[in-house]
């Protein structure tokens, strides 16, 4: 088989295959294609390997093509513990190589900036990347960094443990003065193995693995993985529970985001959008809260549909109270666009270039701040989203201003869709039952969490059970995004640059 | 001797009450309930009791640090005439030392923070020493505009009584002092927009970071001396301000009161509306507050 795009399974969104229709081509063919294939709108989606019988490892990769509103899964075997590195063709790949060496001691060669992701042991016993013997404690962050030398050179290092109550990662900054040359982020501290627990399900634990792998994320997470379990079941759920679960996911958006329009604010020391944000954020939390009993929606998300119906009676308390609190965010926001100071410092302050976003695969919000419109909802539409289209909000500069204002365009956009929804909720039953999953099967699942596309792949073995579960959340591409951005920039600006990502430190470690 | 005493309990009480009012400022404004009006004094209170943890490294540059920048603030506002028009310490040329020791203070605090070694404080110390840098000339300019009013070299001359009459005459300069030495007051506090003094995050920081290392009653001091820092601009600018001669006794001190709790007010309501402005702009906004003083000494001396 070539390299041949045309070739590909094209897969929808959610929808499984068997592994057998997975090509396999030659290692170099596979990289062809690849680095042939994702470019613009054609993204590498997720790149991991799973170990054979044999001792050696299967690549897969899933390229989305935000064009055609399909996936494209392809598969390689790899005999050796080296192979000629992606990135250096295909810069995006990147991270994933970094996390195949770590995971499964494959050596990219040629890979410009190979160190862990996540500071665990190989997960394949005598084959480590680094040489490291399986006794050496491996620390988190304990590493090389990236130096800038100079007589008036000075190095800050920030974390792992932060001001505030938030999750561990090691910043570096290599700094002349207050100008920052370049910033290095180690995490790896929040690392729990989750996709490795997740092997062997689905059972008991998997969905409360899946709803805790980013806490802010838990129904971007949730609906992902039932998608995924869906299209395995062959199972579709009733529209009442597709539109219910897009309900939830966009209130889940209109609560981060408001929280980060807030704290943007805070961030400058602009008191009065950033109390009152505080406050509308809970009121979105506690809309999700009304639907399931929890604020961030645990438990409502499960295959076959939703384990909470929408009654007419809480549709208009919910229609009444987010009518109000959009409408508080408006005022609110409005607050920050016309205060000028406001505006001084979010304006041009840690900007990123379409093209370096494009090419390091930047995703979600950060991306569509450079102006490139590229959104699952659109381009990956499922349940609700098919029925009721959802506007891209996009802004071209860049920078904070720009991840703040998509924000808000995505706020009003979200209320919108909402509003509808509780207003035109299809009727029918909340939940589909959902039998065995396909065995030997392949399918890999979108869903635009409030950072971005969450992107889930699950491959079967023999009985049904999960063989390999390969999660990518947003934060896993954004980081690269964050040291972008903070490149010449005022050290003291980095922390509205980081809260203008507001980045999973767990999302990432997994 | 009395006054001295009330003088000097003013100067260490009173302060922290500006803070507080601030903060509730700001609280109004946000719609919140927001701290007690007193909070400040609980925080001096749970402070003065606490220990404190020294970092091995530091020597006793670390201790005198607090030490220093207390007595030296507090020296400064005895220069300074505040609930009656007369001062304890006065003579010719004392406006040089009520500059000096504020700077000493700076300075021993300064030393203090880099004697921990922390990157982060080596950060602060030069933020802080770069803007004091920019904040002196606008100082200086402003006191001379005075000294020309006044016709006298005493810090008390320049704020009482004299320059009143001649507010009519003198309106212009008086009014660009003021506006100068109202963003001194804000740089020099380490209010926005210039710092932000509820910020956690290390990085923004400019005085925050500089007392991140000191703990129990030497934050205390350091809180004390930072609240003075406020209060003894505040109190020039209520002195320039009050433009009657209320001839002394009680009605002249709630008066002066007043007015330093609407100078409280006021910087709260700038922190409101304002968001901080970013690092690079801070010495350019020095710089206009300098200029504005040094265009209201030119003013001032070619007023006939």
């Amino acid at each position: 088989m070539s390299s041949d795009v045309s070739q590909l399974p094209r897969l929808k969104n959610g929808e499984a295959c068997s592994l057998a229709a997975v090509p396999r081509l030659s290692f170099d063919d596979f990289r062809k294609c690849i680095v042939a294939q994702a470019v613009g709108p054609v993204r590498l989606a997720s790149f991991f390997g799973q170990p054979r019988d044999d001792g050696g490892v299967r690549l897969y990769a899933v390229l989305a093509d935000n064009n055609e509103g399909v996936l494209l899964p392809v598969s390689t075997d790899l005999f050796d513990d080296k192979y000629p590195s992606l990135t250096t063709d295909c810069p995006q790949a990147h991270n994933f190589e970094r996390e195949l060496a770590e995971q499964w001691g494959l050596v990219p060669e040629g890979h410009p900036w190979l160190k862990p992701l996540r500071y665990h042991p190989s997960y394949r016993h005598g084959h480590d990347a680094w040489g490291r013997l399986p006794a050496d404690r491996i620390l988190p962050a304990v590493t090389d960094y990236f130096r800038v030398s100079g007589a008036e050179i000075h190095e800050v290092a920030v974390g792992p443990v932060h001001a505030g109550v938030i999750e561990p990662g090691s910043f570096r900054f290599q700094c002349h003065g207050e100008h920052v040359f370049h910033l290095e982020v180690q995490l790896g501290y929040q690392h729990r193995g989750v996709e490795r627990a997740l092997i062997g399900g689905p059972n008991k634990r998997t969905l409360h693995y899946i709803e805790t792998l980013a806490g802010d994320t838990s129904i971007g997470h949730a609906t992902a993985y039932c998608q995924a379990v869906e299209g395995l079941a062959e199972v579709t759920p009733s529209p009442r529970a597709q539109s219910i679960r897009a309900i939830a996911l966009e209130l889940e958006r209109l609560a981060c985001h408001t929280g980060d329009l807030g704290a943007l604010a805070d961030d400058v020391g602009f008191l009065p959008t950033a109390n009152f944000c505080g406050r509308l954020r809970g009121d979105f939390l506690n809309a999700t809260g009304t639907i399931c009993g929890n604020r961030f929606g645990r438990s409502l998300v499960r295959p076959g549909g939703v384990t909470f119906d929408i009654t007419a009676e809480m549709a208009t308390t919910l229609t009444t109270r987010l009518k109000a609190a959009l409408r508080d965010v408006g005022g609110a926001a409005q607050l920050l666009w016309d205060s000028l100071s406001v505006r001084a410092r979010f304006e041009n302050t840690g900007a990123v270039s379409s093209e370096d976003a494009e090419a390091l695969g930047i995703v979600g919000v950060a991306l569509r701040a450079t102006g490139i419109e590229r959104d699952v909802r659109q381009n990956f539409p499922t349940g609700a989203y098919s029925r009721a289209a959802m506007p891209v909000a996009t802004w071209p500069t860049g920078d904070v201003f720009a991840r703040a204002y998509v924000r808000w365009l995505e706020i009003e956009n979200s209320g919108e869709f909402v509003l509808d929804q509780l207003h035109t909720l299809p009727s029918g039953s909340c939940r589909t039952e959902v039998g065995s999953l396909a065995a030997d099967s392949f399918v890999a699942s979108l869903a635009e969490g409030w950072r971005g596309p969450v992107c889930h792949v699950a491959i079967t073995d023999a009985a049904g059970k999960f063989a390999r579960y390969k999660v990518v959340d947003p934060s896993f591409q954004n980081w690269t995004g964050l040291m972008l951005a903070l490149r010449d920039q005022q050290i003291s600006d980095f922390p509205l640059c980081n809260k203008s990502f507001n980045l999973s430190y767990c999302g990432h470690d997994l | 001797m009395w006054s001295l005493v009330i003088q000097l309990l003013v100067l260490l009480v009173f302060p922290p009450l500006l803070v507080g009012l601030i903060n509730c400022t700001k609280a109004v404004f946000a719609g919140r309930q927001g701290p007690p009006l007193l909070q400040p004094y609980y925080e001096l209170w749970r402070l003065l009791h606490k220990g404190t943890v020294q970092s091995t490294t530091t020597t006793w540059l670390f201790r005198a640090g607090p030490v220093v920048a207390l007595v030296t603030t507090s020296l400064a506002g005895l220069i300074i005439p505040l609930v009656q028009p007369e001062v304890y310490v006065s003579f010719p040329g004392d406006i040089i030392l009520f500059v000096y020791l504020l700077a000493l203070g700076r300075f021993a605090l300064v030393l203090s923070s880099l004697d921990t070694g922390s990157p982060f404080e080596g950060m602060g110390v030069a933020r802080e020493v770069t803007f004091a840098c920019l904040a002196e000339p606008a100082m200086f300019m402003g006191l001379l505009a005075l000294v020309k009013v006044s016709q006298s070299l005493e810090m008390v001359d320049l704020l009482t009584g004299k320059h009143a009459a001649t507010w009519t005459v003198n309106g212009a300069p008086l009014l660009m002092i003021i506006s100068s030495w109202f963003l001194l007051m804000l740089a020099d506090s380490c209010r926005i927009p210039f710092d932000d003094p509820n910020t956690h995050l290390e990085l923004t920081m400019v005085h925050e970071v500089i007392i991140l290392d000191h703990s129990g009653p030497m934050l205390a001091m350091l809180h004390v001396a930072a609240a003075q820092k406020l209060f003894i601009p505040a109190a020039m600018l209520a002195r320039l301000a009050i433009t009657r001669d209320l001839g002394g006794g009680w009605i002249e001190g709630l008066v002066f009161l007043a007015v330093v709790l609407a100078v409280a007010v006021l910087v709260g309501i700038v922190e409101s509306v304002l968001a901080r402005l970013r690092m690079p702009v801070v010495p350019r906004v020095l710089t206009a507050a300098g200029v504005i003083a040094a265009f209201g000494l030119i003013l001032q001396v070619t007023l006939p």
